[in-house]
């Protein structure tokens, strides 16, 4: 089926999300979709699959104009969507899954399950996506929990299957897998539109690219002749330079030691098994690992976040195991977060108040337990012009900034302490590439200044720009060590995925 | 490194993480405490129980109109005392010194057992306790509170927390009451029936509607349905006694079933109410599991979103799921006077509403587990009623706060960490 956007218009309160967009996917090809967080991307998804109706503009299907009044109707038209965060229950079955909302039944509203998982099988055989249908999802490798998805919208007659950011939570072989299942969904006819910001996988799988920039379509671009620099400049408006420029680096003493660290959850698994870890003084660590392989729970470790049931924690040759999170911090423990929103800042607090939250407490910022204003804003206001925090205003919420801001706002605080150990925990997910430049800039200068930095990314792009070291987790458990010259992304992957070189 | 790799298999699935044999501190903590409690419970038995007692504890095992009569057990007081103090003094140590990890919260609950024994061989010393009497009165007075829970069960796995289950009580009982004593009790049922679910509704609208805080909701359906009915029986029911005395259901006996020595005197001779419970029991554990109904509800509550990408209506689901909900907690109500004493005071449901809520917590949002957990609290109710007509030096105000010391201890100590609906008393709203 050929689908084809006329016009969309969507408006939300003081935001144009997507402005006069028209693109065509192609029946059997792949389109990819790219452009930066906040393009448009996913307010033009949601009108196509029917959860937001757009002010202007329509939806055309082999000809016809579509008006979808709720997913159903999207559905319907033959529209499946994947979403990068998986509409799964995690306690349902495989099947459970699949079949709800079409549940076969026999007699009054009684569910037929053994036909309910012969669907499911049939659908995977035939196109090859291994999935036992009896299997709790929360059981399920990411990879496979997205064949689940690609099978709901398949058992729901699906011909034009939109895949949501769909690589961002795979490791490489999975990626390699989930490129074999496109292809295989392609060669039977079905239009793919595939959204990315990732612009080498556009490039390797798409057979047209339309990029998004500001809510408007900013281009289309042939991935026969493209280069990833020039997408970039066309999702950036601007030139965009996609390597982290740094010299070699030159180790010192060390500033943090793992000894042994384990961790366990309450029912007594290990979340980290016998984790030993240097960094150097002068030195990036990158850990590479799949999300949910114990780098939450290494990084909380080292913060003191979270209890460890065993092992030592060394800082400076400081014993900082039983220190409180506090303490760790006064010893010089910098720490961005992975979850921005929630860990990094208070959304309803201002960029001043956000920038201080972490030395509030003591002079300057406060005398007798009351906070000086003056200090305050003067400390804010230095910070805010020096990181590039735009607007700059400090007295504007947190909430209010856009993601690449809100990071660099934290990145100010975090980085501004001159803190011998830096921790950087997803440091640009999900924020713009011009912000994601001027981060890793700030990450690198860090570095030549001879603090150790450790930083703990799923983006295995992020962790061979800026890393030294490579460690990589899987399981809770360091699984391998590299320097980064010496390795490839093929054999960091397969460590992630858990299998020894 | 090879330059290619083989293709992860990708039938096998990798459950992440693995349990380990050694003990965390905290568990080795916790296993140290609840040994401490247990081998406590035992030095209580020796110290305050033995020395003051003697003699034989006489129980009845059958009703005077049972088929098959069962001799009255006689048991010696201060041996069994003696044997029920090792008994917990030998699982207190055990607990102490190696922990039963995984069945430490399982021997906590078998240790309260062997107490309450011990303290029903005590209490009943040189006396007669018709322990059949009581068992029947466990399974009645576990009925509002299974009934309750059920009420719970069904919102909560719609997503909707309902708090109100009290008010819905205490609705259910004052409608029954009044259309009762007018139209008799099968009309009486059904008002109250049909009072939760309008109670319900309004629930409904502000949880689904207007996203208003369920917490807030439910506290405001106990205020609003406790100053109502109490208003109206100091204003209606007082001036109109004949409005105030409705006909109590009789217990119906079964028959075969309830033959059956203690077990059929105890569930298979009851009232139409206890046997709506049986029945709701096993339809809403059928229906939640085993029908499209009962899918998408639980697909609803754990995860509105996916729910609503697939064409469920996560509204029209809600809406059902607590109106039914209303509707059994109404029901529930009706026990309160068309069950037992066929009229209504104020406040009469006394806070049943919430073990109710108690009850779903420690049964897992699972009604088979509800009505077990119900059967416990009705145990320790129908328990507090029975001493207080033994001669026990216990004073009758600390019996009677034994139901809730029971609901402290088993949600906070036994449940441990049931898993609610992930999305309970989350309001859905789309982007």
């Amino acid at each position: 089926m050929e689908l084809e956007l006329r016009g969309i218009t969507k408006q939300f309160p003081g935001v144009l999300a997507n402005d006069d967009v028209s693109l065509t996917a192609r029946s059997g090809k792949v389109l990819a979709l790219i452009g930066e967080n906040g393009a448009g991307k996913s307010t033009l998804m949601n009108v196509l699959s029917g959860l937001y109706r757009p002010d202007g503009g329509e939806i055309v299907i082999d000809g016809q104009v579509q008006s979808f009044k709720d997913p159903g109707d999207a559905i319907k038209a033959g529209i499946g969507m994947v979403h990068q965060h998986f509409m799964l229950v995690p306690v349902f079955t495989v099947w459970e899954n699949v079949v709800l909302g079409v549940e076969p039944v026999s007699g009054p509203g009684i569910m037929n399950r053994k036909e309910a998982a012969s669907e499911v099988r049939e659908i995977s055989e035939r196109y090859g996506l291994a999935v036992d249908p009896d299997a709790l999802v929360e059981d399920l490798p990411v990879g496979i929990q997205q064949r689940v998805e690609i099978i709901k919208v398949l058992l729901r007659g699906a011909k034009i299957l939109v895949f949501d950011e769909p690589t961002a939570v795979l490791t490489p072989q999975e990626v390699e897998e989930f490129f074999g299942i496109v292809a295989e969904l392609k060669g039977r006819g079905a239009t793919i539109i595939f959204i990315t910001h990732k612009l080498k996988e556009a490039l390797a799988i798409a057979d047209d690219i339309t990029v998004l920039r500001g809510g408007k379509v900013a281009g289309h671009a042939d991935p026969a002749t493209a280069t990833p620099e020039l997408l970039a400049s066309m999702m950036v408006g601007r030139d965009i330079d996609l390597v982290v420029n740094k010299e070699a680096a030159t180790p010192g003493e060390t500033v943090l030691q793992l000894s042994g660290v384990t961790m366990l959850d309450d029912y007594g698994r290990a979340l980290l098994d016998d984790v030993n870890l240097e960094v150097h003084a002068g030195e990036i660590v990158g850990v590479a690992g799949i999300q949910g392989n114990g780098q939450t729970e290494l990084v909380e470790a080292i913060t003191g976040l979270l209890p460890i049931a065993s092992g030592r924690i060394d800082m400076q040759g400081t014993d900082i195991t039983r220190f409180t999170p506090r303490r760790r911090h006064e010893a010089g423990i910098a720490h961005v977060p992975e979850d921005r929103n929630h860990m990094g800042m208070v959304e309803s607090f201002t960029v001043s108040e956000n920038l201080i939250l972490d030395s509030y407490y003591g002079a300057p910022y406060s005398r007798r337990g009351l906070l000086d204003g003056t200090a305050i804003r003067e400390f804010a206001h230095a910070l805010v012009a020096v990181y590039d925090v735009r607007p700059p205003h400090i007295e504007n919420t947190g909430g209010a900034l856009s993601g690449g801001n809100a990071q660099k706002m934290i990145v100010a605080r975090e980085f501004s302490r001159e803190a011998p150990l830096v921790l950087c925990a997803q440091p640009t997910r999900g924020i713009d590439v011009g912000s994601i430049e001027y981060i890793h800039e700030q990450i690198v200068r860090k570095r030549n200044e001879g603090k150790a930095i450790l930083i703990v990314s799923t983006e295995l792009d992020e962790i061979f720009a800026l890393s030294d070291r490579i460690l990589v987790m899987y399981d809770g458990k360091i699984v391998a060590e590299r320097q980064a010259s010496e390795t490839t992304p093929l054999e960091i992957g397969l460590f992630m995925a858990g299998k020894a070189a | 490194m090879s330059e290619t790799y083989e293709k992860p298999p990708t039938e096998s699935y990798e459950v992440t993480g693995r349990r380990t044999k050694e003990l965390t501190r905290g568990q080795i903590k916790k296993a140290r405490i609840t040994g401490i409690v247990m081998l406590l419970l035992s030095a209580f038995v020796v110290v305050v129980f033995i020395p003051n007692v003697s003699g034989v504890a006489t129980f009845g095992l059958s009703t005077v109109d049972d088929t098959i009569q069962l001799s009255a057990l006689v048991v010696p007081v201060t041996a069994s005392l003696w044997v029920l103090a090792m008994v917990l003094g030998f699982l207190g140590a055990s607990q102490f010194v190696r922990g039963f990890q995984r069945k430490s919260t399982l021997i906590l609950g078998i240790s309260f057992g062997v107490f309450v024994m011990a303290m029903m061989v005590w209490a009943t010393a040189g006396q007669e306790f018709s322990l059949i009497s009581m068992l029947v009165a466990t399974v009645a007075r576990c009925t509002p509170i299974a009934l309750g829970a059920l009420s719970g069960i069904l919102c909560e796995r719609s997503g909707v927390v309902n708090i109100g289950i009290e008010g819905m009580l205490l609705g259910g009982a004052f409608t029954g009451v009044v259309m009762g004593s007018l139209l008799g009790g099968w009309v009486g049922l059904l008002a109250a029936t049909l009072t939760g679910g309008v109670l319900a509704l309004l629930l409904a609208v502000l949880a689904v509607n207007f996203r208003v805080d369920q917490i807030i909701i439910g506290v405001v359906i106990n205020i609003l349905v406790l100053g109502l009915t109490s208003f109206l029986t100091s204003q209606v029911l007082v001036k109109s006694p004949e409005l105030n005395d409705a006909p109590i259901f009789p217990a119906i006996k079964i028959p075969v079933l309830a033959d059956i020595p203690i077990i059929g005197p105890m569930f298979f001779n009851q009232t139409v109410i206890v046997y709506g419970m049986y029945v709701l029991v096993g339809s809403v554990t059928y229906l939640l599991f085993r029908t499209r109904w009962g899918l998408r509800t639980r697909a609803v509550g754990e995860n509105p979103k996916a729910a609503d990408s697939l064409g469920v209506s996560v509204a029209k689901v809600r809406y059902l799921a607590v109106i039914y909900g209303g509707m059994v907690g109404g029901f529930a109500g009706a026990w309160f006077t068309l069950g037992t004493v066929g009229r209504f005071d104020e406040g009469l449901t006394g806070g049943r509403g919430f073990i109710g809520l108690a009850a779903m917590i420690f049964g897992a949002w699972n009604p088979i587990g509800a009505f077990g957990a119900a059967l416990i609290f009705g145990f320790s109710e129908s328990l507090e009623e029975k001493f207080a007509l033994l001669d026990t030096p216990i004073p009758t105000e600390f019996l009677a706060m034994a139901p809730y010391l029971v609901t402290i201890v088993v949600v906070a100590g036994l449940v441990g960490r049931a898993r609610p609906p992930a999305a309970d008393g989350v309001p859905y709203e789309k982007e």
